[in-house]
C-alpha cells in the first residue's frame, strides 16, 4: 500500500501538533511573550522595517513558539526611534529605543528568549499614567 | 515551517466565498508580495466562521479584529494601515447593532463572545484542507486514546454517562444507540455519518463539514470502534460540492496518514470510509430511507424493529449518527463525560450548533449551551430584530417543528422543554419572524415544502399533507370557511398517528403549532377575510390614515404603479384600482400612516372614491 512509510504513531501526532503551535498561539492568544514595533510614519523612516525583518527572521531560527510580534503606531517618541516594547507575561513592559537590527537580536536573544533586560538599550520599564 | 508575525483567517464558507471571499485572499496575496510582506504575514482561508450576514469576513490576529463585507478595494487600505502601520482600520470593522459603534476585536462581538464553541470547535480558526492544522488543535488525539487505551465497552459507557443525545433531530442517546449495535453478534457491521441536511434554512451540518472535516472522520472511527464496524458511508447531499470535496480530500490525508485504512495508529483497527453522495431527497435524512438509497434503492423508509443496530445496511448491523453528533464525540474521549455535563441540563447536555436566520440583525451559524432562553438566542446574540420591528414568533425544527410565541420567550433551549411547546429542537434551524409575516402563509409554507418531499409510500402522509396544504391555500386566498381549522386539526393528528416514518409523523407540526398561537390570525383569514400582516393579497388593503400622514411623499415615491397621489404636506391617498398590494407604501412609511385593511375594503373605498366623483362633477 502507498504512504506505508508515513503511517503516525501517537508520537507523530504529539510532534506536528508541536512543530505547528506558534501558528495557533498567534492565532488563539497564550503567548509567553510580545513584542510591539512601532511603525507609524516615524517608526517606518527611521528603519522599523529593519527591525521587524530582522525580528521575524531570528524568530522564526530560534524555533520558539511562544513569542508574538505586532505592530503599532507612533510610539509618541518620534526623536528616539525606531521603538519597540517587549512583554513578558506577569511583567512591566520594558520599552527599547534607538534600535537597529543588530540591536534587536540581542535583545531577542537576552530578553525575550532568555529572560535578562538588555538595560543598555531600554528607554523605560512599565506603563505611562493614563486616566 | 518559519514563524509569521500576524495570521489573516479569511472565512471560505460557502457564505463567504459566494460573497467573494476569494477574491479577497488573491488580492490579499498580491498586496502582501507587493509590500513585502508575505514572509511575515501568513494568509488562511477557514471554513464558515458562522457570522455569515456579514460575509466576506477576515480576522487579523493576533489583534483578533475582525473585518466584515469586505471588498477587493479595501485590501490595500487594510495592508498599508493596520498590517503595515499597526492602525486598525475602523470603518471596515464590525458596527454593533445596538450600539452603533465599530467593536474592534472578535472577542468583544457579542455574538461571538455568547457562544460555547465545542462541535464548531475550530470554525475560523484552522485551515479545513491541512491535517496539520486539525491535529495540531489536538486532533485524532481521541482517536488514538479510543483505539490504544480504552475497550469498546469503556468508550460506549463514556459516551452514555455524557448524557449526548442524536444532533440530528430525534435526540435519541447516542451512546444507547451504540450500545445496543455493540450487544448485537456481526462479523460484518457499518457505521454511517447523516450528512443530508434537508430543512430549509438550516446550515449546521454542512458548516461542520467544510469547516472542519476531520472531525467527521474522528467521531467516525472512535464509533466504529465502539461497535466493532470496519466500513463507513458519510452520505452527503451533492448539493453540499465544498463539503464533499473537503470531506473528501480529508479522507485521502486520513488514509495518507494511516489514520484510517489498515491497522490505524498501530492499534490494529481497521476502517474504510467512504463518501456517498445522494441526490437531495428529504426522506433520505430518515435512517432507514438513508439506508435503502445507499444500497441503490429508491429512498423509502421501513418499518421499525428491526432496528438499524440489529439489521440495518444491507441487513447489517449499523449505527447512524449525525454530523454534528460526530462533531462532539472526540472531546468528550478526551476530557471525559464529567467535563461534556458542565453545559447543558440533566436531560439535555452539551451543547447545540443553531443556524440562525430570518429577521434578525445577526444572521449565521451559533453554537450555545443547551438551557439557554430563547429570548437570549434572539436578542443578544442575535442581536434583536431588524429595522427595529416587533418580535411575533420563533420557527424551530423546519418543516417537522411549530412556531414559539412572544409570550414563551423565555423557554430555555432543551428537547423537553422545546417539545412542551409544540416546536422541537430538531437539526437546529432557528427562523425569527416579525410581525410583517403571516403565520397562515408560514404554515403553508412548510405544507408545501412536506408535500412536495413525502416519498408516496404511505397514504395517510402523501394525500394528508396535499389536502392540508389545500386548504391552507384556500385560507389565504379568501376560500377558508368555517370548519376549516378543525378540520386541519383533524387531519394532523391522523396523518401524525398513522404514516410510517418522521416525515409524515412531524409534517403537521407547523400548522398545529400556528394553530395553537396564532388561531386568531386563521379566524381573521376565515371570518373577516382579513390578512392582518398584509402578505395574502386577496384578504389586504392598503388604505392611508389621513389623520397620521403628514404628507412627505415617501409612499408615492416608493409605489412603482404611481397610485399614491396627494399635494405635500397634505395627506395622501392611495387609489385603489391601481393598487398591487405590494406593500412598497407600507414598508416607506415612517408614521404609520398606511394602514392594513381586510381585503373588502378595497371594493369600499372604490365606490367611495366613485361616490366622491360623482358629486365633484
Amino acid at each position: 500500500m502507498p504512504g506505508e512509510a508515513r503511517k503516525l504513531t501517537v508520537e507523530d501526532l504529539k510532534r506536528i501538533k508541536e512543530e505547528h503551535r506558534a501558528t495557533f498561539t498567534l492565532r488563539e492568544g497564550g503567548y509567553r511573550a510580545k513584542v510591539t514595533v512601532n511603525m507609524g510614519t516615524c517608526g517606518i523612516a527611521a528603519g522599523a522595517r529593519e527591525i521587524m525583518n530582522a525580528l521575524v527572521e531570528e524568530l522564526s531560527a530560534s524555533g520558539a513558539k511562544d513569542v508574538i510580534v505586532t505592530t503599532s503606531g507612533c510610539g509618541g517618541l518620534c526623536s528616539r526611534e525606531p521603538m519597540a516594547w517587549v512583554e513578558i507575561a506577569g511583567q512591566p513592559v520594558v520599552r527599547y529605543c534607538d534600535l537597529n537590527g543588530q540591536k534587536i537580536k540581542r535583545i531577542l536573544k537576552e530578553h525575550i528568549l532568555d529572560g535578562r533586560v538588555v538595560e543598555e538599550y531600554a528607554l523605560a520599564v512599565g506603563d505611562e499614567t493614563s486616566y | 515551517m518559519g514563524n509569521y508575525r500576524g495570521n489573516l483567517v479569511i472565512c471560505g464558507g460557502t457564505g463567504c466565498i459566494a460573497g467573494g471571499g476569494a477574491k479577497i485572499r488573491d488580492a490579499m496575496q498580491a498586496e502582501l508580495a507587493a509590500r513585502g510582506l508575505e514572509k511575515e504575514i501568513g494568509i488562511v482561508m477557514t471554513g464558515c466562521n458562522g457570522f455569515c450576514a456579514k460575509g466576506p469576513i477576515m480576522t487579523v490576529y493576533p489583534d483578533g479584529t475582525f473585518y466584515e463585507k469586505l471588498t477587493p478595494a479595501d485590501v490595500p487600505l487594510i495592508v498599508e494601515e493596520h498590517l503595515l502601520k499597526g492602525r486598525p482600520v475602523e470603518k471596515l470593522m464590525h458596527k454593533d447593532p445596538v450600539l452603533k459603534r465599530a467593536v474592534p476585536a472578535m472577542h468583544d462581538i457579542p455574538f461571538f463572545n455568547l457562544q460555547v464553541l465545542r462541535a464548531l470547535r475550530n470554525k475560523g480558526l484552522i485551515d479545513a484542507e491541512k491535517i496539520e492544522e486539525y491535529i495540531a488543535r489536538d486532533g485524532y488525539m481521541a482517536a488514538a486514546k479510543a483505539l490504544l487505551q480504552m475497550t469498546p465497552e469503556q468508550i460506549v459507557n463514556e459516551v452514555k454517562a455524557s448524557g449526548l443525545r442524536g444532533r440530528g433531530g430525534a435526540g435519541f442517546p447516542t451512546g444507547v444507540k451504540w450500545e445496543l449495535c455493540a450487544r448485537v453478534q456481526g462479523d460484518v457491521k457499518y457505521i454511517l455519518c447523516n450528512g443530508d441536511e434537508g430543512d430549509p434554512g438550516a446550515f449546521m451540518d454542512r458548516s461542520v463539514m467544510e469547516a472542519d472535516p476531520h472531525v467527521v472522520l474522528e467521531g467516525m472511527i472512535i464509533a466504529a470502534r465502539a461497535i466493532g464496524a470496519h466500513k463507513g458511508y458519510i452520505y452527503v447531499r451533492a448539493e453540499y460540492p465544498l463539503a464533499v470535496s473537503r470531506l473528501q480530500m480529508a479522507i485521502d490525508q486520513a488514509n495518507e496518514y494511516g489514520l484510517l485504512g489498515k491497522n490505524i495508529l498501530g492499534s490494529g483497527f481497521d476502517l474504510d470510509v467512504e463518501i456517498y453522495q445522494g441526490a437531495g431527497a428529504f426522506v433520505c435524512g430518515e435512517e432507514t430511507a438513508l439506508m435503502r438509497s445507499l444500497e441503490g434503492k429508491r429512498g423509502m423508509p421501513i418499518p421499525r424493529p428491526p432496528f438499524p443496530a440489529v439489521q440495518g445496511l444491507w441487513k447489517k448491523p449499523t449505527v447512524l449518527n449525525n454530523v454534528e453528533t460526530y462533531a462532539n464525540i472526540p472531546p468528550i474521549i478526551l476530557n471525559g463525560a464529567g467535563w461534556f455535563r458542565e453545559l447543558g441540563t440533566e436531560k439535555s447536555a452539551g451543547t447545540k450548533v443553531f443556524a440562525l436566520t430570518g429577521a434578525i440583525n445577526n444572521i449565521g451559524l451559533i453554537e450555545v449551551p443547551m438551557g439557554i432562553p430563547l429570548r437570549k438566542v434572539i436578542y443578544d446574540i442575535g442581536g434583536g430584530l431588524k429595522q427595529g420591528r416587533q418580535f411575533k414568533a420563533v420557527q424551530l425544527g423546519g418543516p417537522s417543528g411549530g412556531c414559539i410565541p412572544k409570550e414563551l420567550l423565555d423557554t430555555p433551549v432543551t428537547y423537553e422543554d422545546i417539545t412542551q411547546t409544540g416546536a422541537i429542537v430538531g437539526s437546529g434551524g432557528m427562523v425569527v419572524m416579525d410581525e410583517s409575516n403571516c403565520m397562515v402563509s408560514v404554515a403553508k409554507f412548510f405544507l408545501e415544502f412536506t408535500t412536495d418531499e413525502s416519498c408516496g409510500k404511505c397514504p395517510p402522509c402523501r394525500i394528508g399533507t396535499k389536502i392540508m396544504h389545500g386548504k391552507l391555500k384556500d385560507i389565504t386566498e379568501g376560500l377558508g370557511k368555517p370548519g376549516d381549522i378543525e378540520l386541519l386539526q383533524d387531519l394532523a393528528h391522523d396523518i401524525i398517528n398513522t404514516s410510517l416514518c418522521g416525515l409524515g409523523q412531524t409534517a403537521p407540526n407547523p400548522v398545529l403549532s400556528t394553530i395553537k398561537y396564532f388561531r386568531d390570525e386563521y379566524e381573521a383569514h376565515i371570518n373577516e377575510g382579513w390578512c392582518r400582516a398584509g402578505v395574502c393579497r386577496p384578504l389586504t388593503t392598503f388604505y392611508i390614515d389621513a389623520s397620521k400622514c403628514i404628507g412627505c411623499g415617501a409612499c408615492a415615491r416608493a409605489c412603482p404603479q404611481k397610485t399614491v397621489s396627494g399635494e405635500k404636506k397634505k395627506p395622501h391617498s392611495i387609489d385603489q384600482s391601481g393598487c398591487i398590494k405590494c406593500r412598497s407604501c407600507y414598508e416607506a412609511c415612517k408614521f404609520g400612516a398606511v394602514k392594513i385593511g381586510p381585503g373588502s375594503l378595497k371594493q369600499k373605498l372604490l365606490e367611495e372614491a366613485e361616490a366622491a366623483k360623482g358629486v365633484s362633477e
